[in-house]
């Protein structure tokens, strides 16, 4: 037993005191977003995330142009992305474990992650944007250049990371022993990355890809750069659209009325909510991965 | 025991048949599907070094140009006009980021010391998930919450509503950096200076954090780099200003703004400082992630 | 002559600049158990290893001379054939984890992309079940997990996954160091009688175990072959030192 000074007692006051700080934070980003949104939840109710219609002088407000265009944006990256991430993953843990060019490949992923958002945004907007225009321009359809597409591989390549470093992790977490015994039967590398890594982390993988998938949907400047800032229902995943985030980055200071910051905002709270959700998922997952091995 | 294995294979044995695998020819193109599979994914990894190299290439080439002494020390001129800098810019970049850092890292080091001390209680386990959820939030809600907060109580977009956004980004990176480092703390140490009758929370400020000091260290370095190039949770917070201000009540620029805003505009002159800002912010973020790893590397306590 | 199954000549293993094994030359004989022994480090487990050519999944490693599986170089075949003529059994047992029983048995097959009928299958789990005299425990759990099953019945399993196979020849690297008393023995007892269907090499540290179910004996010591011969000659009258220094307990 140890005694309690009251030095001890400040110590494990302010400790506490900052747990409880946290709860408290969070607890209070939730009855903000519930409280600022209200007047657009009681208005539209459910009708906002099934309306088409985003006009802000006529005061309607429907969210689900932004709703496709996030999802078509982040499922297409995410697309995208992972056999590029998995690739990543199997090089650095299967076939260059570790030298030269393990190095190479892995401080290029670290170094990937941390190039800012709007970084990419603006060599989204002068480099790839008049890449794909010309591309449209070549098939013969109507040449924005801007739009989900483009925006799409911007985030790809932002999301890469993400994916790449947890599906590494629990690649380097299956049994060397079990790979040796599939080895000692007669089969090549990738038929033991095929047959007995890949379902040995699979879950893994997939919580990687999970929580790529929740950095995409939450992801605002690149996307507000490149995706052209429409509020009309995308038709073709060529269009110009916007995401949930981008329209509240485009719009938020604009927003006069309350009912107009409002509608914003209960964009904000779903987006909150959907992200925590998808997040909390990858990462029990990730736990349970762990603990399994 | 003996004679039942023997039974049992003499019986099954009668029905034994040869596969006939060494005629197989499918072994040359499992072969050539391992190599095939081994070839794709090297072009998979260099692909994305390759990318990088070009981003970044492209970004030193437009952006190198663009700084110079005056852009380091003017403030931005009106469209058409040749020249101009960022000064305040980055004076405000560095203005918010230490705000942050203030507000930030003697909350998030407490939360560190809290998950390590309980490590198991209901609260802990609350607290962990919180941290998880803050991590993955999108930072334009961060910058919505703290406009409701902090802008629309001030009634004006300010410099501390900013550094309180990117104050909440840091959170969660500084203090997992600190559970994760101090669990590596052996007990051994504690007791030892328990031994001497040194109280416990004397015991943990000045024998097990400054032990886990790098580790520490290094989180607060990942997380400035986290938050160096934020945008979105300043947008409706610093807001941005085109004048030279250290006034944290007031709107305040930074350099991601500086880009989003000079990126977006039709001046030639203006996309140049954007370039220029994107290339040292690029390099901002590169240097405090190298530093993050020298320091995790060389004073790496060793128990 | 035509009895000799392998025929190892003039073999030596590197790690690196460091020599492993120097000059081995083995010959072995069908369906006997031959022994590898000696003190620790002394190569035994390169020397199987080598003998399927799982050492190529551990870098900067080289040999030289040859190893002939009946007139074939192994070192002039692709390392997949090689492996699946000449099976493995590991210290720790390692059934697939993501497998059921009866998936671990077949994962030979499954793995090399040999496409079977359900009922060439069937056939091909029972009878290597029952060589392993796993099938009466696990007869009515098939379909269940491998990683369940007790450890000694897992490295029953291990045997049976590589037997599926039909290998020319079984390796068996210290197969009962991590299993206790009771399934050591029963294990020992099942290599006794697998070697009238598959020639078999087992690397051991335990004298009584070499003792009790090998025919032949090598000894090894820091690389060389000091002693080949018959179980019981090596035993009660070994020719060389070190071999009776070793079996007298003086390298522990």
């Amino acid at each position: 037993m140890r005694k309690l000074f009251s030095g001890d007692k400040i110590y494990r006051g302010i400790l506490y005191a900052s747990a409880f700080f946290l709860i408290v934070l969070l607890f209070g980003f939730f009855i903000t977003f519930i409280f600022e949104s209200s007047e657009s939840l009681s208005k539209f109710g459910f009708g906002f995330i099934t309306g088409t219609q985003w006009d802000p002088i006529d005061s309607q407000f429907g969210a689900l142009p932004f709703l496709i265009g996030t999802l078509i944006t982040s499922f297409l990256a995410l697309i995208i992305s992972f056999p590029l991430s998995l690739m990543i993953a199997v090089f650095l843990s299967e076939y260059f474990h570790k030298g030269f060019f393990h190095n190479i490949i892995k401080t290029a992923v670290e170094l990937l992650a941390g190039i800012p958002s709007i970084v990419f945004g603006f060599w989204g907007l002068f480099v790839l944007v008049p890449v794909i225009r010309d591309f449209q321009t070549a098939i013969g359809i109507e040449a924005y250049g801007v739009g989900i597409f483009s925006s799409a591989i911007v985030l790809s390549i932002m999301i890469i990371p993400y994916t790449a470093s947890i599906s590494r992790e629990v690649i380097t977490m299956v049994p060397s022993d079990v790979k040796e015994a599939a080895y000692s039967l007669g089969a090549t590398k990738y038929e033991v990355i095929r047959r007995i890594i890949l379902p040995y982390s699979g879950s893994g993988i997939f919580a990687g890809a999970l929580l790529a998938l929740g950095r995409a949907l939450g992801e605002t400047m690149a996307v507000t750069m490149i995706i052209g800032n429409s509020n009309i229902m995308p038709t073709s995943i060529f269009s110009p659209g916007n995401t949930m985030a981008s329209v509240i980055a485009n719009e938020f200071t604009e927003a006069t009325d309350s009912t107009y910051l409002s509608a914003l905002i209960e964009i904000g709270l779903l987006l909150f909510i959907v992200t925590a959700f998808i997040n909390l998922i990858g990462k029990y997952i990730i736990k349970k991965t762990a603990r399994f091995s | 025991m003996n004679n039942e294995i023997n039974n049992n294979i003499e019986v099954i044995s009668n029905q034994n048949f040869d596969v006939d695998y060494f005629k197989e020819k499918k072994i040359n193109f499992r072969i050539f599907k391992d190599k095939f599979f081994k070839y794709s994914t090297i072009a998979g990894a260099l692909f994305i070094s390759l990318l990088l190299a070009y981003i970044l290439f492209y970004i030193a080439r437009q952006g190198i140009s663009s700084i110079n002494w005056n852009f380091l020390t003017e403030l931005p001129k009106p469209p058409g006009e040749i020249g101009g800098g960022v000064a305040n810019a980055i004076v405000g970049t560095l203005i918010m980021i230490l705000l942050a850092s203030i507000i930030a890292i003697p909350v998030s080091i407490a939360i560190g010391v809290y998950l390590s001390e309980d490590k198991q209680t209901k609260l802990s386990y609350w607290v962990r998930t919180g941290l998880e959820i803050l991590q993955g939030m999108p930072s334009i809600s961060i910058g919505i919450v703290v406009y409701v907060w902090v802008v629309l109580q001030m009634g004006s977009f300010s410099g501390l509503s900013g550094g309180i956004a990117l104050a909440i980004m840091m959170l969660p990176v500084i203090a997992k950096s600190t559970e994760e480092t101090l669990k590596m703390v052996p007990y051994s140490l504690k007791e030892a200076s328990m031994a001497l009758g040194v109280p416990y929370y004397k015991t943990i400020l000045k024998v097990v954090l400054p032990s886990g000091l790098s580790g520490i260290l290094t989180g607060i370095l990942i997380a400035v780099a986290r938050i160096a190039g934020e945008t979105a949770p300043l947008l409706f917070t610093s807001f941005g200003n085109p004048f030279m201000s250290a006034d944290v009540m007031k709107p305040m620029n930074s350099l991601p703004l500086v880009i989003f805003n000079y990126a977006s505009s039709p001046y030639k002159e203006w996309h140049n400082l954007a370039w220029g800002a994107s290339f040292l912010l690029v390099l901002i973020i590169l240097i405090l992630n190298i530093t993050a790893k020298i320091i995790s590397r060389k004073w790496k306590i060793k128990f | 002559m035509e009895n000799q199954v392998l025929n190892i000549e003039n073999f030596s293993f590197y790690y690196g600049d460091s020599q492993a094994l120097k000059d081995i030359n083995l010959s072995i004989n069908k369906n006997r158990v031959t022994a590898i022994m000696g003190p620790s480090g002394c190569g035994k487990t390169t020397l199987i290893r080598a003998i399927n050519r799982m050492h190529e999944l551990t870098e900067n490693t080289r040999t030289e001379g040859s190893i002939k599986l009946y007139d074939e170089n192994i070192y002039e075949l692709d390392p997949i054939i090689v492996r699946r003529r000449i099976g493995m059994v590991f210290q720790k047992p390692n059934p697939f984890p993501t497998m059921n029983i009866y998936d671990n048995v077949i994962a030979g097959y499954n793995l090399n992309g040999i496409k079977l009928k359900k009922s060439e299958k069937d056939i091909i789990v029972e009878e290597s079940l029952r060589k392993s005299a796993l099938w009466g425990e696990v007869k009515d759990n098939l379909y269940k997990k491998g990683t369940f099953l007790s450890g000694g019945q897992q490295q029953r399993l291990c045997i049976a996954r590589a037997l599926a196979m039909k290998p020319e020849i079984l390796l068996l690297d210290e197969p009962t160091s991590a299993l206790d008393p009771k399934a050591t023995a029963h294990i020992e007892e099942l290599i006794s009688e697998l070697k009238n269907y598959v020639t078999m090499l087992i690397v051991t540290h335990n004298m009584g175990q070499a003792a009790r179910i090998s025919n032949d004996a090598v000894f090894l010591y820091l690389g060389e072959l000091i002693e080949h011969g018959k179980t019981k000659k090596l035993f009660t009258t070994p020719q060389d030192k070190r071999t009776e220094e070793y079996l007298t307990g003086k390298f522990g």
